[in-house]
């Protein structure tokens, strides 16, 4: 009886008026599945899930640090509204996005291109590639936090010495300068994952493909067009997602760079709401920005997931 | 259509040399089989035809044009390679139009050349589907459209057939062939099938080690091997080598079986030599020599039998019915005017 997906129909007729609904239920695949389930959902629950509504709860509501609040709605939001401060940093988390995943995707897409040739001492330079991405955020955000120093920036010192510039450059002082500067530091940070990952893509592109198409006369240019960006283009998809859900939602470098400033010129979404959260104690307002990201990520995923969804080629299915 | 002339060429890969000094004359229209085991240089020589290899010494001539330093693209060839390579993300039809898109074709030549090929090839059906969506034989018929489609001066063919299983292979022979009678394309294909090779080839190159074996046409090639290579490689099931010595009575193995040849070579006797004969020029014959057989192999149109003669393993076919049973004995005897005699030493042919 340990086994009922085993038994044969005759038998099973007659044991069934028998067996209590606690043995049917034991004997029950599924019911065994639900409870090996139930790790993974219980993590899910918990880290996930009611950290999010939590967060979702408080943006309607007065919360302080220290003190409960009430419901008030979509107040937070309305208040939000005609914040100067927060459209700024809708502004900033944008443009900080949108030019850095660009640059990501075309610097790593080229660097990825270079290191699938055959170049000497590949292994190592593919490891060295990767420096950038294993130093920790804040680390790195430190040695260009130096880079960018109004008085000691090496970058400043250089362009001096070769006379380009006669006084250094107030890289982290200037607004426009220091959204630049966050802007190129992410870049750098986020390149090397770009550019393993497309190359892992790229080395699942079969050289006869190439070599097919060298022999059809297609040009170096017409065989990237033809062959590796279409062939690519689900994991290029993958990967911009997770650059930009990843850019989005940057924190550490920005508040190790800059806490936002100067005057709130480099403020994210995500640096804001820690401010007025936990800074300001302001629980209710620093969920409602948070909250208000959301959005905005979904539409991320949703673009990522339509452009893997058109690509039935690569399911096998028909293409109606 | 187009001539192929292959003069002393040569490929090294840095301080290795893994072809040395090839000479093969194709001619227009001729369908040319690179044969040999794996590792002879016969792909690399392929792919120095269609440009993907550098050359590092000789010349190979496309039609009256030194292709040495033509990019591939200007060769006006067409290559079917061993796995397709066709591009996943393209419809059949797509697939086969590529080159002619690349070169800015106008449609209505695309579409009419596309449908041709298909249309050659049974493939009417089929235009619209991704190669993910085809069987094997369908993508091979796919990948030979491409080729088609360009109407090039030269096809080539890199091991077309070993993807697929038994049957097909079989079939897909037959319609390569018929292909190559309908269009009569001068065609280079590459296999290490002797099969293949025999079935197909107007003449066939056998390869080893980088140097060219022998070549000819496929019956010339069985008939008199120039060589104990050649000799074991074409012909299944292959031809049964033994070793001894001429002497005045015929052949002596080392087991002491004295077998005998039509004619002995001049000054040969007492010579160290190899004897060949392959399995169905051996005879029953009640006057021949005595074999123990070991084990009978029956296929209905013939019966492969293995027998023990002089200590040595012989394979034989006959057309006949065998009726004796492992362990018992048989005579034979070679049909004397289709043996082979080798030099042991350098494994020429000596007869």
């Amino acid at each position: 009886m340990a086994n009922s997906a085993i038994e044969m129909p005759a038998s099973l007729t007659k044991t069934r008026s028998e067996r209590s609904a606690w043995q049917k239920l034991r004997g029950n695949r599924n019911w065994l599945g639900f409870w090996y389930m139930m790790p993974a959902a219980g993590i899910l629950l918990l880290f996930l899930a009611y950290p999010l509504f939590l967060g979702v709860w408080l943006s309607f509501t007065d919360t302080k640090i220290g003190r409960a609040g009430e419901f008030i709605g979509l107040e937070n939001y309305e208040w939000l509204g005609g914040d100067s401060v927060f459209w700024m940093s809708v502004f900033n988390t944008l443009l900080y996005t949108v030019v850095a995943s660009i640059a990501k995707f075309v610097i790593g897409l080229y660097l990825a291109l270079l290191l699938n040739k055959h170049l000497p001492c590949k292994a190592l330079i593919r490891a060295a590639v990767l420096i950038p991405f294993i130093v920790p955020t804040v680390l790195s955000a430190i040695a260009f936090w130096w880079i960018y120093d109004s008085q000691f920036s090496i970058i400043s010192w250089s362009l001096r010495r070769l006379g380009w510039i006669d006084h250094n450059i107030n890289f982290l002082g200037d607004p426009w300068n220091a959204r630049w500067s966050t802007i190129f530091a992410n870049v750098w940070r986020g390149v090397p994952f770009i550019a393993i990952t497309l190359l892992a893509g790229l080395q699942t592109v079969s050289p006869s493909l190439y070599e097919a198409a060298t022999l059809d006369g297609a040009t170096p240019w017409q065989r990237f067009r033809h062959i590796t960006y279409p062939l690519l283009t689900p994991i290029i998809a993958v990967v911009m997602t997770f650059s930009v859900l990843f850019t989005f939602t940057d924190f550490q470098l920005i508040w190790a760079l800059t806490r936002g400033g100067p005057v709130n010129a480099t403020h994210l979404m995500a640096t804001l709401s820690y401010q007025r959260a936990i800074i300001a104690g302001q629980l209710g307002e620093g969920a409602a920005i948070s909250t208000a990201m959301i959005p905005f990520l979904l539409a991320a995923i949703g673009i990522a997931w339509y452009g893997l969804q058109t690509r039935k080629w690569q399911q096998g299915g028909s293409n109606e | 259509m187009a001539s192929v002339q292959i003069a002393d060429v040569r490929k090294a890969y840095g301080s290795t040399q893994v072809i040395h000094g090839v000479d093969i004359d194709i001619n227009d229209g001729e369908f040319v089989i690179l044969v040999g085991p794996s590792g002879c240089g016969k792909s690399t020589l392929l792919r120095m035809i269609a440009g993907l290899e550098n050359i590092s010494g000789g010349e190979i001539r496309i039609g009256p044009r030194v292709v040495n330093d033509v990019p591939p693209k200007e060769r006006d060839i067409a290559m079917v390679f061993q796995n397709y390579a066709l591009y996943p993300h393209m419809t059949v039809a797509d697939n086969m139009a590529f080159s002619m898109k690349l070169r800015k074709a106008p449609k209505a030549e695309i579409d009419e050349r596309v449908n041709k090929a298909a249309g050659i090839l049974g493939l009417d059906k089929l235009l619209d589907r991704f190669p993910r969506q085809l069987s094997g034989g369908q993508r091979q018929r796919v990948a030979m459209g491409r080729a088609i489609v360009r109407d090039p001066q030269v096809f080539l063919f890199d091991e077309p057939l070993s993807n697929l299983d038994a049957k097909l292979r079989v079939q897909m022979r037959t319609e390569i062939k018929e292909l190559h009678q309908r269009l009569k394309t001068t065609t280079v294909y590459v296999t290490h099938d002797q099969i293949e090779a025999m079935t197909m080839a107007d003449k066939i190159v056998v390869m080893h080690d980088g140097i060219v074996e022998q070549m000819g046409a496929p019956l010339d090639l069985y008939d008199r091997p120039n060589n104990l290579f050649v000799a074991a490689f074409i012909g299944s099931p292959s031809m049964n080598l033994l070793k001894g010595t001429i002497t005045a009575a015929g052949f002596e193995t080392e087991g002491g079986v004295v077998w005998p040849i039509g004619q002995h070579p001049a000054d040969s006797n007492g010579k160290a030599a190899v004897f060949g004969i392959r399995p169905e020029h051996i005879q029953l014959n009640p006057n021949g020599l005595k074999a123990e057989v070991v084990v009978i192999e029956p296929m209905g149109s013939e019966t492969q039998v293995i027998v023990r003669c002089g200590g040595q393993s012989l394979t034989c076919v006959f057309r006949e019915r065998i009726t004796a049973k492992p362990g018992e004995t048989i005579t034979i005897t070679p049909d004397i005017h289709v043996t082979h005699l080798f030099d042991a030493a350098t494994g020429k042919r000596i007869d």
